[in-house]
């Protein structure tokens, strides 16, 4: 299966299979006017099977968001058919306004305009918890 | 420390020095009968409360200073929907210091996050209730002498109950002690608590639903209730609700220096006759919690520069 390769934008590769489509989401990718694509389930000598995004745009990515879905995931700048800058993307020690707290009972639910915050609490499960009442994202 | 949200905030240090302090209340109740003479405490109760709100309220008269009370959010303009923020920009403008209890977890943090005054939080819905942990704190000392070394049972609703949390975060710390976690399966502790406090620092613990069968081990045993008001569905409260009862026969095996908390209300999981038992403790913690308030208003208002 062949996408054509992209003159100038993005490429979110090593995703973890499965998980594209959840930052295709969580980094709104379905509200660009640009072409945008996601292969799933490519093989990979390294990973066995991984997905990726390509988005055919130079737009600013929020590398929280990839940080908090798959750390492994690396994000390479295109420009004029060359890459020019690829990063390693590391888990962030908080999560601004990237998902909410699903506790009924948090403050979040309903104070209105507060910040969605989440903490690193353990960085080797990978756990965020919720500043305000402790519960653990999903 | 600016306010306190999670008895963690709270460093042991800081415990021992409001714990001096308290005692110090106890001797010499008159050294302090001035004390925050001109001050107001802004007594914000967003959902019921007798021991806490009037705790809060007769430390601050004791200590010779004013409250000013919302109780209840039908009364305030929270039915009309303020934000808890707005709240805690307004209230800092006519009082010193807010003690908030609120139905929402993480209401406190936010009141803190928005008022330019001291911000205690007296519990915000499952989540934490710092200051009863000052009572249960000042009451192991007082009849312990000691905060190490202890078999502690928590028993009941170990899942909502937010004292028991604070509780095991507290006496955590501190060096030599063992908990024995008493709940029906539906009630057990949340895993975070588990793992983020127990497990990571290595502390001791079991866990079981017989209460006779770790009875004779316990240094403290500390009782909860279980709340109908954390429960959405109404069967699963009247089902678990009587899944402990502490009677007078029941402690025939306990040590004879056991000491027995509650931080009340209590329902029916502590028999009346119990309350006559030298080891039931739970109506000196309600006295312990005021002294504690005392010391923690005081503190924090020193801290403000608002008294000296």
């Amino acid at each position: 299966m062949n996408i054509d390769s992209i003159t100038n934008g993005i490429v979110i590769d090593h995703i973890t299979a499965g998980k594209g489509m959840k930052l295709y989401e969580l980094l709104g990718l379905g509200e660009l006017d640009c072409s945008v694509a996601i292969i799933k389930n490519v093989t990979s000598r390294k990973m066995g099977r991984k997905d990726i995004i390509k988005v055919d745009a130079d737009i600013p990515v929020n590398l929280d968001v990839i940080g908090f879905v798959d750390p492994g995931a690396t994000i390479n700048h295109i420009k004029d058919g060359v890459l020019v800058e690829k990063r390693n993307i590391d888990m962030p020690e908080r999560l601004v306004n990237v998902i909410k707290c699903k506790n009924p009972r948090c403050i979040t639910s309903c104070e209105q305009e507060i910040d969605h915050i989440f903490k690193l609490t353990d960085r080797e499960h990978k756990v965020y918890r919720c500043i305000y009442c402790e519960t653990k994202a999903n | 420390m600016k306010s306190l949200i999670d008895i963690l905030d709270l460093t042991t240090e800081e415990l021992d020095e409001l714990i001096a302090t308290a005692e110090d209340i106890i001797a010499n109740p008159s050294k302090y009968a001035e004390a925050c003479r001109g001050k107001k405490l802004a007594s914000l109760f967003f959902e019921p409360s007798t021991r806490t709100r009037m705790s809060f309220e007769a430390a601050m008269y004791e200590l010779g200073g004013n409250v000013i009370s919302v109780t209840g959010a039908g009364t305030s303009s929270a039915a009309k929907g303020e934000s808890v923020a707005d709240t805690a920009k307004t209230v800092s403008c006519y009082t010193d210091i807010i003690a908030i209890r609120h139905p929402k977890e993480g209401a406190a943090y936010v009141t803190a996050k928005n008022a330019t005054i001291p911000v205690i939080n007296a519990g915000d819905g499952g989540h934490c209730h710092p200051t009863q942990t000052l009572a249960d704190l000042l009451t192991i000392w007082r009849e312990k002498g000691r905060f190490t070394n202890l078999t502690i049972g928590v028993c009941g609703d170990l899942k909502f109950g937010r004292t028991v949390h604070s509780l095991i975060n507290a006496m955590s710390r501190y060096e030599g002690n063992r908990f024995v976690l008493i709940s029906p399966e539906e009630l057990k502790v949340p895993s975070y608590v588990k793992k983020d406090v127990l497990q990571q620092k290595g502390i001791p613990y079991v866990q079981t639903t017989d209460l006779m069968a770790v009875m004779p081990e316990l240094d403290i045993l500390y009782m909860t209730r279980v709340q109908r008001e954390r429960f959405f569905n109404e069967e699963d409260y009247l089902r678990l609700k009587d899944s402990y009862i502490l009677t007078v026969d029941k402690l025939k095996t306990a040590k004879s220096d056991l000491a027995i908390l509650h931080p009340l209300p209590r329902v029916n999981e502590i028999s009346v006759a119990v309350d006559d038992d030298p080891r039931a403790c739970y109506f000196k913690q309600v006295l312990n919690g005021k002294y504690m308030r005392m010391a923690l208003i005081l503190k924090l208002l020193k801290e403000a520069g608002q008294i000296k």
